[in-house]
């Protein structure tokens, strides 16, 4: 029995060895290129400068101003709102698209669910702060820009977690329905809806976390709330107001976060 | 004998009493109208925006790719190298930090360093992050690469960090009979049964950054976005539907991929 065996044995055969290898090699060398493109432009003097930078602004935005905080009470109730009034925007338009999405419950496959997965992409794609951008330039800058901007990041994201779950769904309980000679309206509403009603919450809540998170930030480009302020001080160099926002929307973002999560875990 | 009642009613779920149900909808409804109230919309300012609005839909139908090609061109180039370079040093500076996270393997000390690394690159926003890079470091891509890479680490080293977490012990176990060093454990027992999940993750990755860099440009850090914000500042909504456009097939092209990819590797 000597076979071309090699006494010794190795994990991968030589093939797979190279193809590794040269995968390897190809990561390298994209890499080098892709650092090279994109520093093209880059200003040495200044990243070499950074150090000092950072030391400079860290000094100056040392102490917050706490003074500030009664200020950014109706800015914070603004994000709040802004938050959840898009979130439910967003929730309402997305249940239909989630609807037509799925697979066992689309009025025609050929035709509407291609039309409601492109909704979901393309919501989904683009972040809230481009939605809010768009809409500051065509509704004018305001809260409803940014609950509309919420709105329609969350059809994606709120559609896509639905469909999902509605095509989860156990399929025997369905029939029971359907062999009583329920209607499909019937249907949907007690062998359907029963069942993807935790996961609905759930993703709704986990939504409603992350909108906060981004309304925050919306008003950098003049969409109401925390960032409008933000945006404001950042312009006047008041690097001390900027800290004590930075907290604020720190200290909201962790409250809405253990909500989240408490809200979630009594409803699941 | 009693007489059962005919219906049935599903007992209430979170609040047992009834003046409490009463209060919160009361609550509910009261804040929903504040809310609404607050929120001042300037009708005249809307519809003036309407005739905008139609164009913009317009755009997005009938977009421009052509007119400002160089520019979309070069915001493109300067988005992918930056979300290639800074998810490849993303993922290798969290690799260490993803080991030092695991409870399983990292003494005490070195665990809570590296989970409050994790948490203070969570808690931060990724635009709130390019707005103090572009600060330091001055406008351009190598801002958004930094706020990428930064982004990067708490997303990998956490998911990273539970993933070792949850290994199958036995293996490690087996590992270490064999007399294995610290690093021989890492290499032999660890590596083999996270390597799938962590390609998955970095590809998954790579797709948020993508999508990131289109919106840290807004604030300055180079990229589609910054060419994007420039598109809408000069209401030229045919070339910002193009870019949209582009963003949307690019992010479908990776999302595809990547699932197809971690198909393939599992």
């Amino acid at each position: 029995m000597t076979g071309g065996f090699s006494k010794e044995w190795q994990y991968r055969t030589p093939k797979t060895k190279l193809l590794i290898w040269a995968f390897w090699l190809c990561m390298v060398a994209g890499f080098v290129y892709c650092w090279q493109v994109m520093t093209a432009g880059t200003i040495w003097y200044f990243v070499e400068d950074a150090p000092r930078q950072a030391a400079d602004i860290g000094g100056r935005m040392w102490p917050p101003r706490l003074s500030y905080v009664p200020e950014l009470m109706i800015p914070l109730w603004d994000t709040l709102n802004m938050a959840t009034l898009g979130t439910i925007l967003g929730v309402i338009l997305a249940v239909p698209v989630a609807f037509l999405a799925a697979r066992n419950t689309t009025p025609s496959a050929t035709f509407l669910r291609p039309i409601a997965l492109f909704i979901i992409v393309a919501s989904r794609s683009i972040n809230s702060l481009i939605w809010a951008l768009l809409l500051v330039a065509i509704l004018g800058p305001g809260l409803l820009a940014g609950i509309i901007a919420i709105g329609l990041r969350s059809i994606g994201f709120v559609g896509k977690l639905l469909y999902e779950a509605i095509e989860e769904t156990d399929i025997t309980q369905i029939e029971a329905i359907r062999a009583t000679g329920a209607s499909p309206a019937q249907v949907l509403s007690y062998g359907i809806v029963p069942q993807i009603m935790p996961a609905f919450w759930g993703i709704t809540v986990f939504r409603w976390d992350i909108n906060i998170r981004e309304s925050a930030i919306l008003g950098l480009v003049g969409a109401g709330g925390l960032g409008l302020k933000l945006q404001a001080s950042l312009n006047v160099l008041a690097w001390p107001q900027v800290t004590t926002i930075l907290i604020l929307i720190l200290i909201t973002v962790v409250i809405s976060e253990w909500v989240s999560a408490k809200v979630r875990t009594a409803l699941i | 004998m009693t007489s059962y009642p005919k219906t049935w009613t599903r007992p209430p779920q979170i609040f047992k009493h009834r003046g409490w149900r009463i209060g919160l909808q009361i609550a509910v409804l009261v804040w929903f109208v504040l809310a609404i109230g607050s929120i001042d919309a300037n009708w005249e300012r809307i519809i003036a925006g309407a005739e905008r609005g139609l164009r913009f839909v317009q755009g997005f139908l009938q977009p421009d790719f052509t007119s400002r090609w160089s520019d979309i061109r070069s915001g493109l180039i300067e988005s992918l190298t930056m979300t290639f370079t800074s998810t490849i040093v993303g993922i290798a500076i969290s690799i260490p930090i993803g080991i030092g996270a695991a409870r399983n393997l990292a003494p005490r000390p070195v665990y809570y360093v590296c989970r409050s690394i994790i948490a203070v690159s969570r808690a931060l926003q990724e635009v709130i992050v390019a707005i103090f890079f572009v600060a330091m470091f001055g406008f351009g891509p190598f801002a958004g690469f930094l706020t990428l890479t930064f982004a990067t680490i708490g997303f990998i080293a956490k998911l990273l960090a539970e993933d070792i977490e949850d290994i199958d012990e036995s293996q490690a176990e087996a590992i270490r009979a064999t007399g294995a060093s610290w690093l021989q454990l890492i290499n032999y027992a660890v590596q083999p049964q996270v390597m799938p999940r962590l390609i998955g993750l970095s590809l998954y990755r790579f797709d948020i950054n993508f999508r990131e860099s289109a919106v840290i440009g807004i604030v300055g850090a180079g990229g589609i976005g910054a060419t994007l914000n420039t598109a809408i500042d000069r209401y030229e909504y045919d070339s910002a539907g193009a870019i949209l456009l582009i963003i949307i097939g690019i992010v479908l092209v990776a999302e595809y991929g990547s699932s197809y990819l971690r198909k393939f590797l599992q």
